[in-house]
């Protein structure tokens, strides 16, 4: 979330798309709830009828998948009618900017695509410059090779016709909150979206999210109080296993992972370090070598930056090592063992039967968690054969939240400390204290017996993550905010020179250094830790309500846990203010500039200097919001495709059906148009169960709620099937079998799409054989391998399937 | 009804945990019925502890209170959303109000947690009680032998890429920032490149 989850009380006009928030984020509607007292509007686009679509002002259906032709019917509609918030627009975002030649689009395609490869040469997507290296801007935006014109372009073939044709959305539907949504491009009124995986888990998930992020440029709606855009994380924790980079393409802090294209630090630090000509872009990432750096002596204090990054473990230039490749690889016998921490993947991941099976693929499998589940228990599950599977199985107790210490950071980034209640249950243990004990018995045998490579093993910093035997979460937090490493003098701006002592801890990530004289383990986390007394310097575990009145006003809470970064709770908020510092919405300011005491007042500002001193968008190397995106492997704008698994063999924006960058495994089928699977499925959760349902099945409360797989159809559907209410159902494709119950509901209705009449079911995803008995079994024996290009996300949410009375 | 250290000892001991704790206070059916017990009294300082915490489900971060046993098994006793949380300000969903159930199982019946380090071996057909050392011993022996036998300095190209081709990864957003940090310097220390975890589906 560029925002937080009290600032929804601040909007004007809530968005949910590709989220049922009422059910899987229910607290958040406090806050929407109390927007809508204030008079917001709620609107809901989904392709079922939920409880959020049941507290909403306006609700309309749409077909999974098709989000982006309602999306870009959007843009179009903003542009064509003169919505846009055009200051904000022209200031602020890189409408004005020139593109270069080399880029084009036709016909669905943009130009640099590579036929032999799959992908597009991103540089032909690149920016005009002058003799300076300075982007040419033509802020009349009038310029045909402007952004905004091209943009403009793009955008025309999203008629609103089109949009009703491809989405199966009722067209008053379309036009009434397409109106409603514009509203707020005026220059005091915000709008907020709140999607979930309901947008990502496409093959154009990440083009999902930028179209919307375009959408809130053109509307000013980024920065300011009850806008932005606002992702619901699914996990207590997944924002800070994110920020952590338990990810193969980042190491923590969101730097890139090294790669052959960058064998030594020099290299790296380049790589790392963006340029921009123009001096009012304040272009944060140009301090990256100096996160970097301090990451890297994280790792390994003792060393030299150059060594401590000679043994960081590179990839190839352009490998992917993402989740579906992972299983892929695995499945081949790539890995001899594995690690499946605190995860159920037989279960959470896509195309079920695939990750079970290569789960047989491996000589070992160490599962840590809290119950029994599908992934430890493979061997014993349905189709396998013990006596043939040769795994060797480790399943390792782990402990509860509750029962340990430590700190997790939700959606709006609020780092929050946990204490520990009671003590870990039996032989269970906090996954921290396994990790460490694992890691001294590794490095216990390189000691001894030496072995591949064996400087990183002896060498990581385990000093700072504990006393030797035991794991500090305490001592880990405080590396991970960073320490001085040496005496550090550093020249205050009255010529005086202040002294940081070596092992101190550095307050902020504006004292890091790329000298080897800090170290901190996520730079994005410095400030969270700031005294080696944890009631002075552990700021997560900050429980005050004190803030001033303008503070309160837009429920900052500043003084409630911390929030990366630098505690700033509303991102980008200097796109608030206008040049001369005057907010756009005086009613719910985010910042005040103080003329007197030269200051800015209410959240953290975003960057350094006063009014209109730099762009607002520090993060992005010109400081301006992209309307134009040139980073994405699938296009610099977002672009309509259908799902890999559709109903239709042709759409009205192009020639080209499917994403021509989607991640796909050879020789793996996909049901488009197949009158065996003539039905769109999606998948989602309910609320009494969580995520495959591991940590929710086995709590009789919740289960007595919803005891088992279930599949929702529409009566129409029902009635071409023979089906009725309650009655056991067979959904299968090509890659799977799953039973459920049939919920016959007015709550999914058929869909009108190119004319034809196009049904859809949807399944939650929370069971698995292992528990409860009669249960059901993973939603994601039928989702299908195939990607986003960008993340590599799998297609979970509109796949084809049969559906059959049992 | 007030209670004695003795009486209150007396029926934690016998009286099995039969109703929901929980904030929004939707109760199992109690196996049979048994000695009332004086929650109220049981949440006062001189029986249990408090100490707050974040929901370990979605990420909205709402706060609960945790109420932990001084005695017996000192475990925990109720767990409800924190009041004073700016977030929740009290509230919880069905899941929230039953972390008490995740954490300390069904009322009247053992808790499925998993509590003992179970081992299956290679074709194995069963599942075997271990010792924490004994498993984790032999992990460590395990990634140490497919760590030597996979690591590359070099990939075929030539090029330095000093990594572990064997071992993988997937996990967690279940785990705490530390422990999430000391996880991935972990792996990376080992060479591995094929991390990953729930964010990416």
């Amino acid at each position: 979330m560029t925002n937080h989850w009290i600032d929804l009380k601040n909007s004007d006009c809530i968005l949910i798309m590709g989220s049922n928030a009422a059910e899987n984020h229910p607290i958040s509607f406090k806050w929407v709830t109390r927007a809508q007292d204030k008079g917001a509007k709620l609107i809901h686009v989904d392709p079922r009828f939920t409880r959020t679509s049941a507290k909403a002002d306006l609700y309309a259906p749409l077909r999974s998948g098709s989000d982006l032709a309602f999306l870009g019917g959007l843009i179009n509609y903003i542009i064509e009618k003169d919505l846009l918030f055009k200051e904000y627009v022209v200031n602020y975002t890189n409408a004005s900017f020139i593109v270069g030649k080399s880029y084009g689009f036709s016909d669905g395609m943009f130009t640099g695509f590579n036929t032999q490869t799959g992908k597009y040469d991103q540089s032909k997507w690149g920016f005009e410059k002058d003799a300076d290296g300075k982007i040419k801007r033509d802020n009349t935006l009038s310029d045909p090779r402007c952004v905004f014109q091209l943009m403009k372009q793009h955008y025309t073939r999203y008629t609103v016709d089109r949009v009703v044709e491809m989405c199966g959305t009722p067209q008053d539907k379309v036009l009434e909150i397409f109106n409603a949504y514009a509203a707020t491009g005026k220059p005091d009124k915000a709008g907020t979206v709140m999607y979930a995986m309901g947008w990502t888990q496409h093959t154009v998930g990440v083009q999902n999210i930028r179209a919307m992020s375009m959408i809130q440029l053109l509307l000013g709606n980024m920065g300011v109080a009850g806008g932005g855009v606002n992702a619901l994380r699914g996990e207590s924790n997944v924002q800070g296993s994110t920020d952590h980079a338990l990810l193969f393409n980042t190491v923590p802090g969101y730097l890139p992972t090294p790669s052959t294209a960058q064998p030594m630090l020099a290299d790296y630090l380049k790589l790392v370090k963006p340029e921009s000509k123009d001096p009012m872009s304040v272009n944060w990432k140009k301090n990256l070598p100096k996160y970097a750096v301090s990451l890297f002596k994280s790792f390994y204090k003792d060393e030299a930056p150059e060594q401590a990054y000679s043994w960081m473990p590179k990839l190839d230039v352009g490998q992917d090592a993402s989740w579906l490749v992972l299983f892929d690889e695995m499945l081949r016998g790539k890995f001899k063992g594995f690690f499946a921490w605190g995860m159920n993947p037989a279960c959470s991941g896509a195309n079920s039967n695939k990750t079970r099976e290569a789960l047989t693929k491996l000589d070992w499998l160490v599962n840590v968690n809290i119950f029994d589940n599908e992934t430890s228990s493979f061997w014993h599950g349905p189709g396998m054969h013990p006596k043939k599977v040769k795994t060797e199985v480790f399943m390792l107790p782990c402990s509860v939240s509750v029962e340990k210490e430590g700190s997790i950071t939700n959606s709006g980034r609020w780092m929050q400390w946990r204490y520990q209640g009671p003590k870990p249950l039996g032989d269970s243990r906090p996954d921290g204290e396994i990790i460490y004990e694992l890691a001294q018995k590794v490095r216990a045998l390189y000691k001894e017996q030496g072995g591949a490579f064996p400087g990183p093993v002896l060498g990581l910093n385990w000093e700072d993550m504990g006393d030797g035997r035991a794991f500090s979460a305490h001592k880990t937090a405080r590396l991970i905010n960073g320490y001085y490493l040496k005496d550090v003098e550093d020249k205050q701006p009255d010529g005086t020179v202040k002294v940081h002592k070596k092992g101190s801890q550095v307050v902020s990530f504006a004292f890091l250094k790329d000298d080897g004289s800090t170290c901190s383990g996520n730079w994005v986390y410095c400030g969270s830790y700031v005294d080696e007394d944890p009631k002075k310097g552990n700021r997560a575990a900050n429980r005050s309500k004190e803030q001033s009145p303008a503070q309160a006003n837009v429920g900052l809470f500043p003084n409630w846990s911390w929030a990366w970064p630098v505690n700033r709770r509303v991102i980008y908020n200097r796109a608030s203010v206008d040049l001369t510092g005057k907010p756009y919405a005086p009613q719910k300011p985010v910042l005040a500039w103080d003329a007197t005491g030269k200051k800015w007042d209410i959240d953290v500002v975003d960057g350094v200097g006063g009014p209109g001193a730099v762009h607002p968008f520090i993060m992005q190397v010109e400081g301006m919001g992209s309307l134009f995106g040139p980073g994405l492997k699938d296009g610099p704008f977002p672009e309509y495709y259908e799902p890999l698994e559709c109903p239709v063999s042709e759409h009205p924006f192009s020639k080209v059906l499917h994403n021509p960058t989607a991640l796909t495994f050879a020789g793996e089928k996909h049901n488009s148009c197949d009158p065996r699977y003539p039905f769109v499925c999606t998948t989602y959760r309910v609320t009494e169960h969580w995520q495959t349902g591991l940590q929710t099945r086995w709590q009789a409360w919740l289960l007595e709620a919803e005891p088992q797989m279930f599949c929702e159809m529409s009566e129409e559907l029902a009635t071409l099937r023979g089906i009725k209410n309650g009655d056991k159902v067979w959904l299968e494709n090509t890659r799977g079998k799953l039973w459920a119950i049939a919920i016959v509901t007015k709550r999914f209705k058929p869909f009108t799409v190119q004319g034809q009449t196009i049904h859809e079911v949807g399944i939650p995803w929370h069971f698995g054989w292992r528990f409860p008995k009669d249960g059901g079994d993973a939603a994601n024996l039928l989702a299908p391998s195939v990607g986003d290009p960008n993340t590599g996300i799998p297609e979970t949410k509109a796949f084809m399937v049969n559906v059959r009375k049992a | 009804m007030t209670l004695s250290r003795r009486g209150f000892l007396k029926l934690s001991a016998t009286a099995a945990l039969t109703s929901a704790f929980s904030g929004i206070g939707f109760a199992a059916k109690p196996a049979a019925q048994k000695a009332a017990i004086d929650r109220i009294s049981q949440l006062k300082p001189e029986w249990s502890k408090q100490t707050t915490t974040a929901c370990c489900y979605c990420a909205v971060g709402c706060g609960l209170i945790v109420n932990t046993a001084l005695s017996g098994a000192k475990r925990a006793l109720n767990i409800e959303g924190d009041p004073d949380h700016p977030i929740n300000e009290g509230a919880l969903c069905a899941k929230g109000a039953s972390i008490w159930q995740l954490a300390e199982g069904n009322p009247g019946q053992p808790n499925p947690r998993l509590q003992k380090v179970m081992y299956r071996k290679p074709y194995g057909t069963k599942w075997e009680e271990k010792t924490w050392d004994w498993a984790l011993e032999r992990i460590a022996k395990n990634i140490k032998r497919d760590r030597d036998a996979t690591f590359a300095e070099k990939n075929a190209k030539g090029q330095t890429v000093n990594r572990c081709e064997g071992l993988a990864s997937v996990g967690s957003a279940a785990m705490d920032n530390e422990e999430c940090w000391a996880y991935q310097a972990f792996l990376r220390s080992l060479g591995l490149t094929y991390i990953e975890h729930q964010a990416r589906i």
